[in-house]
């Protein structure tokens, strides 16, 4: 009942916020130097072309009045229809969830993997070389950015020693028997493995890329609230009992000191998910990160508009999602 | 033969600092031997030293503790912590951290069992709620269901002492059971060991700073000064002619053994002086300063 409440609350305060973004965003791309419809027309075109062009898509009214048809039609699930590929911003921006969500999805789960078992590894050889070592590594992940892992991969696994895609989502020659465009699940899904391992092998890099900074924060959380966990009475009561240090750290320190940790991966996830926007640039990788950028530089402002509130929409529903795996994992709460 | 025997064992810090020096002291099967001494002066170290739960900075560089005939500090750690896990146990000084905030009271009490000991889960399950009724807990079903923080204070004291007890062990160490607790909860937790080591027969190494208690638990005592055993009595003895002069002050500081805040009327100086001169004596003999 409780979580029911908390839930309708969180949902009405994301309505506000997405209705504040909407507004921002609608303004400021309106108010930028730079015309769309200038820049649909060939070189030449006369200022009545502008201006019919301009009434076809509405921009000759006030941005106030452009709101409100905007705003009108997104209540009855219409987006408006993209200026440069002349098909309906929601049909575009769906059609490329998929390609995004997969991406990052992959790059979280890379990032727990590698951080969680730095994390694991550093506690259980605490005070030896290993540990500083792996103090060293996270440093220096955390240190390069995303976008430049994603030319420091490209240079070692693309050029000099190629054993991955760099470009793309999926080999264009491949027959794809795929009905949605969740393509690495879909080809789990139809055991399809051959095509799997294709997706794979593009898919390697830019996900590793995203995942690299990520696993560096998630490896120095959780290690130091690991460490602090290990002086807690309880470890140290388990150690009476008869336990190994492995299963004392997995048993009792790793639930109580992954809790933190999590709350903290909820909210980089949505960095992580800001950070396709390059990373699918650089590796050519046709997700919505790639689609805003073009986007932007074609003054699409439907587009424009649509991305941002589909972004929005999806880090909203993240923390929503993390607040509600926090609660769920931690009993104090659970029954409060 | 005594069931432990710590035999001049000396732990140190390995940033420099000594801890415990040469201290030899014996329980016997069943035996109730308190550990007294002022804050610091390592008796927590000596239960740790015993259970294996030394902190890092902290080592053993010379001595024996025997348990059972087999001296601990020879054997390979993975059997040393079964056989300590087996045949030990620690009633923790503060039920409010010593349990797990994330795992249920149940699996608490039997993991040892289950685990170290390799019974089947209906089994322990069985046992823990006959332990349970034994610290007199009422519907052990629905507490082995609940986490620690939907228990008081009290209850997850009882709940430690259950634990400690589910092995059947011949040792408990209990660091200062009764401190982090309501004074009106004390005096029910330190009747409960004392009736619960009566009726499983268990030796009960007992660390208070309270002569008050360890008068009416225990049977022997240690006094211990800056890690260095000072006195070694029965307890009948002790508090009738001590016979060190430290052990005398401490003694005189605390009127009527009862008092809880009686304890507070320091120890006089001129004996602290003394006391610290020999500790740095036995320092010079051991060739360690
Ligand atoms: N983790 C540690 N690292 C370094 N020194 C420690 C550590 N724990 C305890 N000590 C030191 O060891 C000495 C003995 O500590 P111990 O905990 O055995 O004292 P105690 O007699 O149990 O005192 P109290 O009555 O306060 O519990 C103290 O001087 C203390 O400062
Ligand atoms: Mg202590």
């Amino acid at each position: 009942m409780r979580l029911l409440q908390s839930v309708l609350v969180r949902l009405a305060t994301t309505a506000v916020t997405l209705f504040g973004l909407a507004v921002i965003v609608f303004v400021v791309i309106r108010v930028v130097p730079g015309n769309p419809v200038a820049m649909m027309l060939p070189p030449g075109a006369t200022e009545a072309d502008v201006a019919r062009l301009s009434a076809l898509y509405g921009l000759d009214k006030s941005i106030f009045q452009q709101f409100l048809i905007w705003a009108g039609g997104v209540l009855q699930g219409d987006f408006g229809t993209s200026i440069t590929a002349r098909q309906p911003v929601l049909e575009l921006v769906l059609g490329r969830l998929p390609a995004t969500l997969e991406l990052s999805i992959m790059a979280l789960i890379i990032a727990i993997v590698i951080g969680g078992l730095a994390a694991l590894t550093g506690t259980r050889l605490r005070g030896t070389r290993v540990e500083g070592g792996i103090d060293v590594a996270n440093g220096v992940a955390l240190s390069v950015p995303d976008f430049l892992w994603g030319l420091v991969l490209i240079l070692l696994f693309g050029v000099l020693m190629p054993v991955f895609h760099i470009s793309g989502r999926v080999t264009p020659s491949l027959e794809l028997p795929f009905v949605t465009e969740f393509y690495l699940f879909e080809s789990v899904v139809r055991l399809r493995f051959d095509l799997w391992s294709d997706i794979v092998a593009h898919m390697f890099m830019p996900a590793l890329a995203l995942a690299i900074p990520l696993s560096a924060i998630i490896g120095q959380l959780l290690k130091q609230s690991l460490k602090e966990t290990m002086h807690l009475d309880y470890v140290t009561l388990s150690r009476t009992k008869g336990y190994g240090e492995t299963h004392v750290i997995l048993r009792e320190a790793l639930p109580n000191a992954a809790l933190p940790t999590l709350t903290l991966v909820g909210v980089q996830f949505t960095f992580l998910i800001g950070g396709t926007v390059i990373i699918e640039r650089l590796f050519s990788y046709e997700g919505l990160g790639n689609m805003a950028i073009d986007a932007v530089i074609n003054r699409d402002l439907p587009l424009i508009q649509g991305i941002v509130i589909l972004f929005a929409v999806i880090f909203t529903g993240v923390n929503l999602f993390v607040d509600m795996m926090y609660a769920a994992l931690n009993p104090r709460l659970r029954h409060a | 033969m005594s069931y432990l025997e710590i035999d001049r064992l000396t732990v140190r810090l390995k940033g420099g600092g000594t801890l415990l020096r040469a201290v030899s002291l014996q329980v016997a099967a069943g035996e109730v031997r308190g550990l007294v001494g002022e804050s610091g002066a390592g008796k927590s170290m000596i239960g740790k030293a015993v259970l294996g739960i030394l902190p890092r900075a902290a080592e053993v560089v010379s001595g024996r503790i025997v348990l059972d005939g087999v001296d601990l500090l020879t054997l390979p750690p993975a059997e040393r912590r079964r056989r300590v896990g087996a045949s030990c146990a620690l009633i923790p000084q503060d039920p409010l951290t010593a349990l797990n905030p994330s795992r249920r009271i149940g699996p608490q009490i039997t993991d040892r069992l289950v685990d170290i000991l390799r019974w089947n889960r209906g089994r322990a399950e069985g046992r823990a709620r006959e332990l349970l009724a034994e610290v007199h807990i009422p519907d052990p079903d629905r507490v082995m269901r609940c986490y620690p923080h939907e228990l008081s204070g009290g209850m997850r004291q009882r709940i430690l002492i259950a634990s400690a007890f589910a092995a059947e062990p011949k040792l408990i160490v209990a660091d200062e059971p009764t401190t982090a607790l309501d004074v009106t909860v004390q005096k029910q937790i330190l009747k409960l060991i004392k009736e619960m080591q009566l009726r499983h027969g268990t030796a009960l190494l007992f660390v208070s700073h309270d002569l008050g208690v360890v008068s009416k638990v225990c049977q022997s005592l240690t006094v211990l000064y800056a890690g260095m055993v000072l006195e070694d009595a029965g307890i009948g003895d002790f508090f009738r002619a001590p016979r060190h002069p430290y052990s005398a002050a401490l003694l005189a500081a605390t009127p009527k053994y009862t008092d809880p805040t009686a304890g507070l009327i320091p120890v006089p100086e001129a004996v602290l002086a003394a006391v610290r001169a020999e500790v740095a004596a036995a320092d010079r003999r051991a060739g360690h300063v």
